[in-house]
């Protein structure tokens, strides 16, 4: 266009000036140049552009108007416009440096021609004054004649006046110059020829370049392409609705409706259904609000179905601040709805499912912990059931058996060892003044001591729990029973001491009352003298059961005996436990004439204080100790539970269940030596039998803890026999000496090896026991080998890690079972060999449990073996002795081993002959109450 | 790691295999049948219940994939092996082989495969457990100390 308009001028010029005198452009730019129209330049630009952005207005006016109204519109507008005049500063600046160069250049040409002219001016001026002369120069001159013709049109008119009055000199002379001149005027004229084209060339360039609009036209439009494309395949309705929620704008709308369906219309007018309504409010409260929001609405409509969009609606603001409308984007997610609302359900199900796991995890962990307690309650009740229904009905019978009480006080602690889950020493007392032997309940006393005993352990972290046993006089008896109001343990702890440092007196009052500790005293010494009492007396004997346990706050004391009470529920759930056992303990107590006390301190312990009358029987003594002896002979594992005045049970060390003979004596030695319970352990000393266990070499492994004492004491005691307590401390130093003699040192350990050396090596019967117990073990391997030979046991059982679990703790109790494994084989085995108790699982292959028991129990009433050779028939395994008939004189225990104690099996147990059973999985307490039970 | 280190690491595996449920005190009975003389006993009993299980294990897989389900055979499988874990402590078991005879009961087969699983489970479980108990053992003994004593209050 802006060639257009120059070529225009120069066709102006064209027609006044000759064609082949001037090349088009030069001239063209001359005559701008000499218009002087620079300053208009930039005008005309802006003119140009807006005569040729008329074909794209109509675009730009659209996007004025969709912007026009709002403040983002007309700040992308505002945008656009400053890229757009950045765009055009640029381009304009460029053309001006382009033209500045470009005036440099022809101000230099102007110069010269300037200088040329000058010249030419004199010529002139001389023609002028000359007549003209023919000229060979005609052309040239001509030239000149034009130049200042055009020119003086133009501009430069004084120039011609100048040259008029220039002079000039001769002809030659002046041809030269012409000639001259003409030659830099063709010099001139190519230079300005080559300018020429270079701003030919210059425009041409600008004109190829495109003009800002068109580029920013371009970008719109790409943009609007782009914008269409994306709009057009995404599933968004993009609209405008004003101020009324009328639609001004829609893009993506419903397929079926036309535009005009929709502009000028609000959304209530448009479509009917749920969901409509509420999508014209949340509008309208965006637009009242002025916040931009997103809802999803779920539409009912006829056009469309159900359909769920995700609605997001922002307010448009005028410039002013005013809300004139909304933009309102809507997306279809039906899908993705159904897909979620189907997630929700799944998770609820899942949730749903894992609360009834959890439910049921609690159920199952309930009813375990339940079947826990019931088996429990099933083992307890076992062990308490008599006296508990006796008990409540009022009707128990009391059994008058005898018993010695130092007997019972180890067994009670051992069995507590045995179970013993704690680093506790377990110890007991027996003051000598204690008959050997009484008459009592022995069964209820037991089971008072060992309730008593595994409350103190449970209720004791660390140290010690024991009992102490010794006599009290009636009258005392009568007095502690007075005393059962609350009281410091070390109160009570010091009474007893009190009582214990006067034996003398105790004795004194057992002579003149006579009561018959001192009888009994006095036959353990093998005194032939009290044969001579026949009668049968009473002796009170006070048993206390203390601990270094946490204690029973005073208030709680009251309630204690109470049945179902514990101290608190948090104890109940910390120590479990019935709250049953005191409340039966007191009873059984005060149903033997007795009285059950407490007297305890918070957090430093208790001590259960029972006091019970005993028969002793001097004549049955009599003639039972020379059984005694007799039995001694045989087996020498009962000598020291005759006299025996301490036992302690330290806590068990690796690989040993219980506490070694060694521990054990080495504590009892240490006892000795610092003279804890001075006079009472000495005396008891002093009453030791006199009959020389190492001589008579027939001392158990055990025994021979006894063997250490003995001989110090008897030894350092041999001279002070009967003195006062004084003299029992100077026994401690000399027994201390008697140490350093030997030249053994401080090590007591040592010592007892050495005296266990010496034994062995006098008794090779002895050394025979070590053969066969090998083990520390020995313990209830004398004990309960008490008599001639040793019981013969049969476990039927087919669980192969039943048999090793349940010979393994036999083994450790002293005892070699046999072991079958099905009820076929236990009736042969019960048949070839006769046990002292068989153990009999109930679940079995090939026969059962009670299916075996049946046959033995009809066997052992018929004497015949007819049934189990029938029952055996019947399995192919009848092969049986029949010599071996003949009633049997005895029944043998049958112990059932089940899996749960309170299944019907328990009665099934009992009615198809079985005595008793143990719940499995056995553990030691099991079988040692087992076999307490049957074998003693 | 020194020997104390060991035992410490040792008692805390144990004390963890209990808070957890894995054993019960009868395992404690177990280890307190192992002494001098029978140095392995824990080992050898429980390799027994390793055996005994895997064979149970397998009869129980087998049983349960018959057309018409035993029922009486599975408990009776299912009792052996209650009895087995109950003996060795091994409490999870035991607990499931509990529920999986209550689905015998009913004749339940998807509820006794669910409870297959359950036991399999547990049984892998307790397994790896004692398996690492008996492996730190055995480093113990290597470093020359001695197996600590497990005490464990009620």
């Amino acid at each position: 266009m802006v060639c257009e308009k120059e070529s225009e001028c120069i066709e102006d010029m064209e027609v006044e000036i000759l064609p082949s005198m001037w090349p088009e452009d030069i001239g063209s730019e001359v005559g701008k140049q000499f218009n002087i129209e620079k300053p208009g330049r930039d005008q005309d630009m802006l003119e140009d552009v807006t005569i040729i952005e008329e074909p794209t207005i109509a675009d730009f006016k659209r996007l004025m108007e969709l912007t026009n109204f709002t403040e983002k519109g007309s700040s992308q507008l505002a945008y656009l416009m400053k890229h757009w005049e950045y765009k055009q500063a640029n381009a304009s600046r460029l053309l001006r440096e382009e033209l500045d160069s470009l005036s440099k250049q022809r101000q230099d040409v102007e110069l010269r021609k300037m200088e040329i002219l000058e010249e030419h001016r004199f010529e002139e001026e001389r023609y002028g004054g000359d007549k003209r002369p023919v000229s060979i120069l005609e052309d040239v001159y001509d030239i000149w004649q034009d130049v200042p013709r055009r020119k003086n049109k133009v501009v430069v008119q004084n120039k011609r006046i100048e040259i008029d009055a220039a002079e000039y000199d001769t002809v030659k002379y002046w041809k030269q110059r012409a000639l001259h001149s003409e030659k830099l005027l063709e010099a001139s004229i190519q230079r300005e020829q080559i300018l020429q084209e270079k701003l030919q060339e210059r425009i041409k360039n600008i004109e190829r370049q495109s003009s800002p609009v068109e580029e920013l036209s371009q970008i719109l439009k790409r943009a609007d392409n782009f914008l269409h494309f994306i709009l057009q395949n995404a599933p968004v309705v993009i609209g405008h609705q004003d101020k009324e929620l009328r639609y001004r704008f829609i893009y993506n709308h419903f397929p079926s409706l036309q535009e005009e369906d929709i502009i000028g219309k609000t959304d209530i007018e448009i479509f009917t259904g749920s969901g409509v309504k509420e999508s014209q409010e949340f509008k309208r409260e965006v637009l009242e609000k002025g916040l931009p929001a997103k809802r999803e609405i779920t539409f009912e409509t006829e056009l469309f179905g159900s359909k769920t969009f995700l609605i997001y609606v922002e307010p448009v603001f005028s410039k002013a601040g005013e809300t004139i409308g909304i933009n309102y984007m809507g997306m279809d997610v039906t899908d993705q709805v159904r897909k979620r609302e189907r997630m929700a359900k799944i998770r609820e199900e899942i949730a749903v499912q894992k609360a009834k796991e959890t439910e049921l995890n609690k159920t199952i962990h309930i009813t375990e912990e339940t079947m826990r307690a019931k088996q429990m309650l099933a083992t307890m009740s076992h062990e308490i059931r008599s006296p508990l229904s006796g008990v409540e009905s009022g009707v128990m019978k009391l059994e008058a058996t005898k018993f010695r009480p130092r007997e019972v006080l180890k067994h009670v602690l051992q069995t507590a060892a045995a179970s013993l889950q704690k680093i506790l020493t377990l110890e007991g007392h027996v003051s000598d003044d204690v008959p050997i032997e009484v008459v009592g309940d022995v069964l209820r006393i037991r089971q008072i001591l060992t309730n008593l005993i595994s409350n103190a352990i449970k209720f004791t972290h660390e140290g010690k729990v024991g009992i102490n046993l010794y006599v009290v006089s009636g009258t005392q008896a009568n007095e502690d029973r007075c005393l059962s109001t609350p009281q410091s343990s070390s109160d009570r702890n010091l009474l007893d001491a009190q009582r214990h440092d006067h034996p003398p007196s105790q004795n004194h009052a057992f002579h003149g009352e006579c009561i018959s500790p001192v009888k009994s005293e006095c036959s353990a010494n093998g005194d032939t003298e009290e044969h001579h009492h026949s009668t049968e007396t009473t002796v009170w004997i006070r048993c206390d059961v203390y601990d270094t346990g946490i204690g029973i706050p005073e208030t709680a004391i009251p309630t204690l005996f109470k049945r179902y009470m514990q101290v608190g529920a948090d104890h109940t759930r910390k120590y479990g436990g019935t709250g049953l056992g005191l409340a039966i303990c007191k009873q059984l107590v005060e149903l033997m004439g007795g009285d059950l006390t407490v007297s305890s301190k918070e957090h430093h312990g208790s001590t259960f204080t029972f006091i019970l009358p005993y028969k002793v029987s001097i004549i049955e003594e009599n003639s039972d100790d020379t059984d005694e002896l007799s039995d001694m002979e045989n087996d020498e594992g009962t000598c020291d539970d005759t006299t025996e005045s301490f036992f302690q049970f330290q806590p068990r060390t690796l690989g040993s269940l219980f506490s070694s003979n060694g521990s054990s004596r080495t504590q009892k030695l240490l006892t000795h030596k610092i003279g804890y319970t001075s006079s009472n352990t000495s005396e008891c000393s002093f009453s030791f039998p006199s009959h020389d266990i190492i001589s008579k070499g027939t001392c158990s492994v055990q025994d021979s803890s006894l063997v250490v004492d003995t001989p110090e004491i008897s030894e350092s005691s041999a001279s002070s026999s009967g003195q006062s307590r004084e003299t029992n401390i100077e026994n401690v130093v000399s027994r201390d000496k008697y140490c350093q003699d030997k030249g053994i040192a401080d090590s007591s350990k040592h010592m007892v090896a050495a005296l266990e050396m010496d034994i062995a090596t006098k008794s090779s019967e002895l050394q025979q026991k070590f053969k066969v117990q090998g083990n520390v073990t020995s313990i209830f391997a004398s004990e309960l080998t008490k008599s001639t030979s040793k019981p013969k046991i049969l476990l039927v059982e087919d669980s192969k890690i039943n048999i090793m679990v349940t010979q393994s703790m036999m083994k450790q109790l002293g005892h070699s079972i046999d072991v079958v494994n099905n009820g076929a084989e236990a009736v042969r085995a019960v048949q070839q060999c006769s046990y002292d108790l068989v153990l009999m699982d109930v679940c079995m292959p090939i026969m059962n449990g009670l299916q075996a028991t049946k046959l033995i129990r009809s066997f052992e009433e018929s004497g015949k073996w007819d049934a189990a050779r029938k029952a055996l028939m019947e399995l192919n395994l009848a092969d049986l002795d029949y010599e071996c008939s003949g009633p049997s004189k005895k029944r043998i225990p049958i112990v059932a081993m089940t899996a749960n104690a309170l299944s019907e099996s328990a009665e099934e147990c009992f009615a198809n002959g079985m005595d008793s059973f143990v719940s499995k999985p056995v553990t030691f307490q099991k079988l040692k109450e087992c076999l307490e039970q049957y074998l003693s | 790691m020194d020997v104390g280190q060991m035992q410490r690491q040792w008692l805390d595996y144990t004390r963890s295999l209990f808070i957890e449920g894995f054993l019960d005190n009868q395992f404690l009975q177990l280890q307190q049948l192992q002494d001098e003389n029978n140095p392995e006993f824990v080992v050898e009993v429980v390799s027994l219940f390793f055996e005994d299980s895997e064979r149970i294990l397998k009869d129980l897989t087998f049983a349960l994939d018959q057309q018409g389900v035993d029922f009486k055979k599975v408990d009776a499988h299912v009792h052996q092996l209650k009895g087995s874990s109950s003996s060795v402590g091994a409490q999870r078991v035991k607990n499931a082989c509990i529920a999986f005879r209550n689905f015998c009961e009913e004749q339940n087969v998807e509820a006794c495969l669910r409870c297959l699983q359950q036991v399999k489970q547990e049984y892998c479980l307790v397994k790896n457990k004692l398996e690492t108990l008996f492996r730190l053992e055995q480093q113990i003994v290597a470093a020359g100390g001695s197996i600590p004593m497990m005490e464990l209050s009620f």
